[in-house]
């Protein structure tokens, strides 16, 4: 019930921001333009959709869509256990999205491992720092361009000297 | 030294590493925190250290090798994991289940839950100098452990499901073994309590530590018993029923404060609702099998035909060929289930091949974790293994 009349409602405020609605085994999907997900969400949130269960991204290039990435938010409605996902699309030139730390506190961890994985950027997170791989890491891994045993990176972490002697013993 | 002279003087504050490599850690966590005195003044989480690149690897595995991924991510309850697994892929490729294999995945996972709330409490207890509350439940939970071992082949690495069905049946006599173990879980369960319910010292170690507040476990995305001890009423197996949980009869346990002492009261309350669901599904257990009809196409036979006739060995190459066995059409899918540590699903992006496009493991421990250190600011370096080891946090899922 809650979810097509808020979609409905949704439609009819942000007609230059909803790029398609469609549903699959079940599920609700919004796909929204990527610029215009902040504003699309915080009218979610303030329909009901009160919980952000999951926050991740796809990268597109080989399966085809509005643009190479998708970045998808899981909303669940407490009230009425509805869930929704929608999905906001980026492109790979530079691509960044407004950050929905203002509304839920969890997208803090979750932005920036898409961050870190993905290397899109949220602007307005408070620290937007690699979370899962080291800082000095260069790549993003769940790319799709990014091969699975990786460009050699582990040869080339640095060997820290921590100054201790290690002498062959000498028996 | 008057007072004025004292407020006058600034203290340095120190920093502490707590972790990588800690006992009370549970796990390759990093805690930077800043003290002040014994206050902790800020704490920064640091994760990462048992990254494997789990979601990485599954855009190569096809749908059943996944499955042995899953049960490596959860070191305390593999078995939720490969359930939640195979409820996902079945969502997207519409598969229905028998009912056995259903009644079956739910006795499993409530196992599975007893022996996650068993470990979590006795290592909250253990962590703040209560060793014997921990040697009772883990000298149980190595029986529940056995009875994995009977129906799975191993204790932790299971894999038990299949996109379709389970490996194989539960042996024959398991049920009874099932019973003994749940009535030594039910006096196991009373004497954690007996020893810590109204224990002097546990009251001033747990109670009124790491308060979440309602709005913040919504906010910071909580779930599972820490929501439900901050008095959230949600429970996925009653609220969003996935497999067959709706015929089952038990009870939610919610409390209030949302403190550590309030988690631990949820968790013994689960253990024995948990004991009432897995004694139902041995009540009504049904007969039939267990894998959906090999005909279909779909999944891989039961390991005894593939053994023991030249047909199954045969049937069994031809799912695993390259481009043969199950393709899902172009989709996605996504099945929350309730884990024993919160809100766990995976969510599967597929484009028609027989490798996924893009799996997704939703942990509940990342976001459970990611509370942590607002709940420590303000409190004393001794709470730091209370909260940790009430948050529960599992290395392998959080990190993937």
């Amino acid at each position: 019930m809650l979810i097509e009349q808020t979609l409905a409602q949704i439609e009819e405020k942000f007609p230059n921001s909803i790029l398609e609605n469609t549903e699959f085994a079940g599920e609700q999907i919004l796909h929204v333009k990527g610029q215009h997900i902040l504003k699309v969400l915080t009218s979610l949130k303030a329909n009901g959709f009160n919980f952000l269960a999951d926050l991740t991204a796809i990268d597109n290039l080989t399966l085809g869509g509005y643009e190479r990435f998708a970045v998808s938010y899981h909303l669940l409605c407490h009230k009425t256990a509805d869930r929704l996902t929608v999905k906001a699309y980026v492109s790979d030139k530079k691509p960044s999205l407004p950050s929905v730390e203002s509304l839920w506190k969890t997208a803090d961890w979750q932005e920036r491992e898409v961050f870190d994985l993905f290397g899109i950027k949220f602007k307005g997170h408070p620290n937007l720092v690699r979370i899962m791989n080291p800082d000095d890491y260069d790549g993003h891994p769940l790319r799709k361009d990014y091969p699975r045993l990786g460009r050699k990176e582990r040869y080339d972490f640095p060997i820290v000297d921590r100054g201790i002697n290690k002498q062959k013993r000498t028996e | 030294m008057t007072r004025a002279i004292e407020q006058q003087l600034e203290t340095d504050r120190m920093i502490l590493n707590f972790g990588p490599h800690h006992p009370a850690t549970h796990g390759t966590l990093r805690i930077i925190m800043e003290l002040e005195g014994e206050t902790v003044v800020k704490a920064t989480p640091e994760i990462g250290y048992l990254h494997s690149g789990f979601e990485k690897l599954g855009e190569d595995l096809d749908f059943n090798q996944y499955i042995t991924i899953t049960d490596r991510m959860n070191y305390l309850s593999p078995l939720c994991n490969n359930v939640a697994y195979a409820l996902s892929a079945e969502k997207l490729m519409d598969l229905e289940v028998s009912k056995r294999t259903e009644y079956i995945r739910v006795l499993m996972c409530e196992l599975s839950r007893i022996a996650d709330h068993l470990l979590n409490v006795g290592m909250l207890a253990v962590d703040l100098g209560a060793m014997t509350a921990f040697l009772y439940g883990f000298r149980v939970r190595e029986d529940i452990y056995d009875l994995f071992e009977i129906a799975t082949g191993t204790r932790l690495t299971t894999s038990y499901t299949l996109v379709g069905g389970l490996m194989r049946d539960i042996p024959e006599g398991f049920d009874k073994a099932v019973q003994k173990v749940l009535e030594e879980v039910e006096d196991v369960a009373n004497d954690i309590e007996t020893l810590l319910n109204k224990n002097r010292i546990w009251h001033d170690r747990t109670k009124n530590i790491g308060i979440i507040s309602k709005e913040d476990a919504i906010t910071y995305g909580i779930s599972g018993p820490m929501a439900r001890a901050s008095g959230i009423d949600w429970d996925i197996r009653v609220n969003e029923s996935y497999s067959i949980y709706e015929d089952f009869d038990f009870d939610v346990a919610i409390a209030l404060n949302g403190d550590v002492f309030d988690r631990y009261l949820v968790r013994m309350e689960e253990i024995r609702q948990s004991i009432k669901i897995c004694r139902q599904s041995l009540d009504r257990m049904p007969t039939g099998n267990v894998i959906i009809d090999p005909d279909f196409g779909f999944s891989l036979p039961p390991k005894d035909e593939v053994y023991n006739s030249i047909e199954g060995l045969i049937y069994h190459f031809e799912v695993t060929m390259p481009n043969r066995g199950m393709t899902p059409p172009i989709g996605e899918a996504y099945v929350p289930t309730e884990s024993p540590n919160g809100e766990l699903g995976y969510y599967i992006v597929s484009d028609g091949n027989r490798t996924p496009y893009r799996v997704r493991t939703r942990p509940p421990s990342l976001m459970n974790y990611s509370i942590f250190s607002k709940l420590i600011e303000g409190h004393m370096l001794s709470d730091a293994p209370a909260i940790l080891g009430s948050i529960n946090v599992i290395a392998g899922e959080l990190d993937r």
